[in-house]
């Protein structure tokens, strides 16, 4: 190779999205141009003004050690739930625009041109699936699965760090890829021969290559940590069938990661190959077979969407038992429901694919087992509606999302079902109606669950909770929204409209495209209300403040530390007894206690330098590969395994916290807590609840 | 408090919204399948519909008792008995898992029975006729019609006579793609170096929209053709006419159709007025089979 790229590669003025004003022709094109710059333009300040709040402020070092370098799990949870909000935000602006563009591409033209629009499914998917909801579960089983289990952290904690920086490194590349144009237009899926170097030599898919490749490493890894976490530091008398759901949910989407994740590394990998170094794997000529692809995506991706929703199932399941007031149902039958569609999460991937032409014989054996996995999803819903009766039930925040998703997921299912079926697939694949089944479980499935798991755990993490009033005004608007803006793809789908699509000419859509917008206005609204409820609640802290610690009275673990908790987590490991270890507790006047024989020393893992590290050379390699400037590659990956290597050296790993401090920390809570008086549930919403719970049970005996 | 204001609208406003989107897509002026114009579609609406009733079974107890367990266990006005400790019953666990099963068992069993009897890949089996056979290239964003036993080919429009059903051969010339003939049945991929295939019959004479649905770059959303479902003797004289006063299939057309461009780009390319369908007075098998081969022949 004689042609180093020095200094610009391929890159070009071209990249500039301004560029595409200057060379615009006619109406679409100009407003095309506009809205790439704008969007360019808003990343490029939202990166400034950031820049310069930091450095107003003076935070740089408190960000660099209290954060970036930090590898707390409970600071590793809350930075991929910032990460995740921030790629939220971007991935719904390009979800409005796409569905404005469905309404005025009407009869051709529109406001984003085609290439524009391909831009943005393949963005927009792309962030949702990797840069939104993979980080913001990953956060959230962060944060809380290590309390849950009575650990201090996870098992590889400096890993954890890693994992984290991986993924922010793909999300910054999308940033990137706003700015220096053109993103893939090959959708979230990139299938070849698209995508291979004969149809799109651009920048496009290897963008989409590398931003994917670092995801999939940083969760690969992050699986190996959760699992490895959850087999070996479960505090003394947490055997696994004693685990909150929400930890075995969390192990099954781990295990799910460390095998569904490397298939898709090697995917994009081989792509790769075809498009650097003319390789024939995916091609159309020279023995290339794009199948291979295809299979091999969705060996990956139908697990995947598993990994997305059983995190997600475990949430709704805290969520039931702690808002019904009483223990789940059918725990042992949930636990083998979780496992049973993890399994079979792996048999089921030709469903994406029932029109490649495959025999008969293979699409009804497949169909069959996507239908399958219904019966322990059915199981699921069942026992949460049983875990409602004979409670109490509590329509807290949490819970009216908990009962929108009832009623939503299983049309989400009823349409999944009808999917299921070849013989209907053969007519309703790539069309709307598929993309409405998707996000029929996406939404009301997993991201309510998120945004239901955040607002039951924000006070757990901050100290206060979060205001209630925007809180159900989110909700409302996130289910209404969510109702506009897909049930009218189903119809539109039956109706024959294909996925991915910018302009038509068929009238009798135009209706369907109108409502569905005014559902998207209605969901950036209720991303606009959880915005504004975290600033009011930031405001009124003093008056939302729960030192105490437990809300809502809460059944597990997590719930008798303090709010937010010491960086050690527990004074002492607890010992556990039984399951609703913390309820069973409250209910015979005891708390997590101090130690029994004396406080002692805690190692605690000392920050580390490496994630950020890794993460700022992956940056810098995938924007490095993806234009084409080999002279800084080279050295880029050159420096990782020196890097790794340097690690290894790393000795001086610990620190100490000593006893008095842990002591100190954990009377000045019993302190706090024996002052504050203990609150019924009908003060839940209050500002006399402080995080102190009369058991639900014992209040309703009074 | 704030929580004791809901109401709840959920059930009613979803099923009423999904009631209406089923009706009025049926209602529509769309090419829906639901709008079934053959054999193909018409199987598949009904297999729709029997899901759709077969799953009202594991469907209906959500929608109807989750809004009765809201009402009869709130808590302030709970009705119901407080039993916090509760958490198994033999017989609802029998219920939750044997009735899902139960009727994954009838939906799979009829799965399989349908799944064989509309494989793409079997001739219609209400067709009477022996089918005419059409070789399908996807290019770059058209689709070209070859009619290997006329011995004519078209891009656009897809002609047929009604009273037999089509065998469509396919394969692409280009990235994979997807043909689509929402009222007459299924879609099948068509892909470079494969041949698929795809039959299908319509129930008379029509014109029927069809698309590919696989995104391929950005003339996409222009790559749609109608199917002409004709009069036995119109199908003669259509073919007499493209026979007649078809284009040759030389150098020329194969290279336009090669160029990426819409069917509007190839009918300019080929000096054709706007509005008129593309025919050609030749069909050119040989380049499908190349196309379609070029596994075999190691090119
Ligand atoms: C919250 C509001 C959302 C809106 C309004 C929205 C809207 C859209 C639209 C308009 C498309 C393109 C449809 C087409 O192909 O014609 C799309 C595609 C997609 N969306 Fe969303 N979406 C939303 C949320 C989500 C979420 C939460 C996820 C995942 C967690 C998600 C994942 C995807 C994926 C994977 C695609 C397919 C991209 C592709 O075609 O490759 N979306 N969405
Ligand atoms: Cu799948």
């Amino acid at each position: 190779m004689t042609d180093w790229g020095f200094p610009f590669g391929r890159l070009t003025l071209d990249a500039i999205p301004l560029s595409d004003i200057v060379t615009a022709h006619g109406r679409t094109e100009l407003l095309s141009g506009i809205t790439g710059s704008a969007a360019a333009g808003a990343a490029v300040l939202g990166a400034l003004v950031a820049l310069v709040i930091v450095t107003w402020k003076g935070w740089w070092k408190p960000l660099w050690s209290d954060w970036l370098t930090s590898v707390d799990h409970k600071k590793i949870g809350i930075m991929y739930i910032v990460f995740s909000f921030v790629m939220l935000a971007r991935a719904l602006a390009e979800a409005f625009v796409m569905r404005m563009q469905q309404v005025v591409g009407h009869d051709g033209g529109g406001i984003v041109m085609p290439e524009h629009f391909a831009q943005l499914f393949s963005t927009h998917g792309t962030i949702m699936i990797f840069f939104m909801a993979m980080p913001f579960l990953t956060g959230m089983i962060n944060y809380v699965m290590p309390l849950q289990i009575g650990a201090r952290d996870v098992a590889f904690p400096v890993l954890n760090s890693v994992s984290l920086m991986l993924t922010v490194a793909g999300g910054i590349i999308l940033m990137v890829s706003l700015v220096l144009e053109p993103f893939s237009t090959g959708g979230w899926s990139g299938y070849p021969p698209y995508t291979e170097a004969a149809f799109n030599p651009g920048a496009g898919p290897d963008y989409w290559i590398w931003a994917v490749t670092l995801s999939s490493l940083g969760t690969t890894f992050t699986g190996i940590n959760f699992a490895v976490t959850i087999y070996k530091k479960r505090c003394p008398g947490m055997t696994l069938m004693r685990m909150p759901l929400f930890t075995w949910t969390a192990l099954c989407t781990s295990i799910l990661m460390i095998f569904a994740m490397p298939p898709l590394t090697i995917a994009t990998a081989l792509l790769a190959l075809d498009r650097y170094l003319d390789f024939h794997l995916f091609t159309n000529g020279g023995g290339g077979n794009m199948m291979n692809y295809a299979n091999l995506f969705w060996l990956f991706g139908h697990p995947e969407v598993y990994i997305l929703i059983l995190p997600a199932f475990g949430v709704w399941s805290e969520v039931f038992s702690t808002f019904s007031g009483k223990t789940l149902y059918g725990y042992t039958a949930l636990v083998i429901a979780t496992m049973a569609i993890a399994v079979l999460s792996f048999t089921v991937w030709v469903h994406h694919f029932f029109t490649m032409g495959q025999s008969a014989n293979l699409n009804a054996a497949f169909g069959i087992a996507t239908m399958l996995i219904g019966v322990p999803t059915g199981v699921k819903i069942y026992d949460w509606m049983l875990t409602m009766y004979r409670g109490r039930v509590r329509i807290s925040v949490p819970m009216l999302y908990a009962l929108a998703f009832l009623f939503l997921f299983t049309i989400g299912g009823l349409s999944g079902i009808l999917l299921a079926n070849p013989t209907i697939d053969y007519q309703t694949h790539n069309t709307l109606f598929l993309v409405a089944h998707f996000h029929n479980m996406l939404i009301p499935g997993l991201l309510f669950g998120m945004i239901a798991g955040y607002t039951m755990w924000f006070p757990k993490a901050f100290g206060f909770r979060l205001d209630e009033k925007w809180g159900y005004r989110a909700a409302w608007c996130w289910i209404f929204g969510f109702m506009g803006a897909f049930f009218p793809l189903y119809a539109l789908g039956l109706m024959g409209m294909p996925r991915r699509m910018a302009d038509y000419f068929t009238g009798a859509w135009l209706p369907w495209t109108v409502v569905a917008l005014a559902g998207a206005g209605l969901i950036v609204l209720a991303f606009t209300f959880l915005l504004v409820q975290l600033r009011v609640s930031v405001r009124d802290r003093a008056r939302l403040a729960v030192p105490v610690g437990d809300p809502w009275d809460g059944r597990s673990l997590e719930w008798g530390l303090p709010a937010p908790p010491p960086e050690w987590n527990f004074p002492a490991l607890p010992r556990v007894e039984g399951r609703d270890a913390f309820a069973t507790l409250k209910m015979t006047g005891e708390d997590l206690g101090p130690p029994d024989d004396g406080y002692e020393d805690i190692r605690m893992p000392k920050n580390a330098v490496l994630g950020p590290v890794i993460g700022a050379l992956g940056t810098g390699l995938a924007f490095a590969l993806t234009w084409y400037l080999w002279w800084l590659a080279l050295p880029l990956a050159a420096l990782v395994p020196v890097v790794l290597i340097a690690q290894g050296f790393r000795r001086d790993t610990e620190k100490v916290i000593p006893a008095h401090e842990v002591r100190e920390t954990w009377r000045a809570f019993r302190a706090l807590a024996a002052r504050t008086p203990r609150v019924s549930r009908r003060a839940e919403y209050t500002r006399d609840n402080r995080g102190h719970a009369i058991p639900m049970p014992q209040e309703a005996a009074e | 408090m704030r929580a004791a204001a809901l109401r709840w609208p959920l059930p009613f406003e979803t099923s009423m919204a999904c009631a209406a989107c089923l009706a009025s897509a049926q209602a529509a002026q769309a090419d829906s399948f639901l709008d079934a114009a053959g054999p193909v579609a018409a199987a598949q609406v009904s297999h729709l519909r029997l899901i759709l009733i077969l799953m009202a079974i594991v469907v209906v107890p959500v929608f109807a008792a989750t809004p009765w367990l809201v009402r009869r266990y709130r808590y302030g006005r709970a009705r119901g008995d407080y039993r916090p400790e509760w958490k198994f019953s033999l017989l609802f666990e029998v219920l939750a898992w044997g009735v899902p099963f139960l009727v994954v068992i009838v939906l799979g069993t009829i799965l399989w029975e349908r799944t064989h009897q509309l494989d793409p890949y079997l001739p219609v089996a209400e067709a009477k006729a022996p089918p005419v056979v059409i070789d399908v290239i996807g290019y770059d964003w058209k689709w070209l019609f070859i009619y290997p036993e006329q011995g004519v080919a078209s891009v656009g429009e897809m002609a047929f006579p009604a009273d037999r059903p089509v065998k469509l051969n396919l394969t692409s010339d280009t990235v994979m793609q997807s043909l689509l003939i929402p009222r007459l049945g299924s879609q099948i991929y068509a892909m470079k170096g494969m041949r698929t295939q795809l039959n299908l019959a319509a129930d008379g004479p029509g014109r029927f929209e069809g698309r590919n649905t696989q995104y391929n770059g950005k003339g996409f959303s222009a790559q749609s053709f109608t199917a002409v479902a004709m009069r036995p003797g119109d199908f003669e004289s259509w073919v007499a006419q493209a026979r007649a006063q078809g284009l040759p299939f030389d150098e020329k057309a194969r290279a336009a159709l090669e160029h990426k461009g819409t069917k509007l780009d190839l009918r300019h390319a080929l000096g054709m007025p706007d509005g008129t369908v593309v025919h050609f007075a030749a069909a050119p098998t040989a380049l499908f089979d190349k196309i379609a081969g070029m596994k075999e022949t190691g090119e």
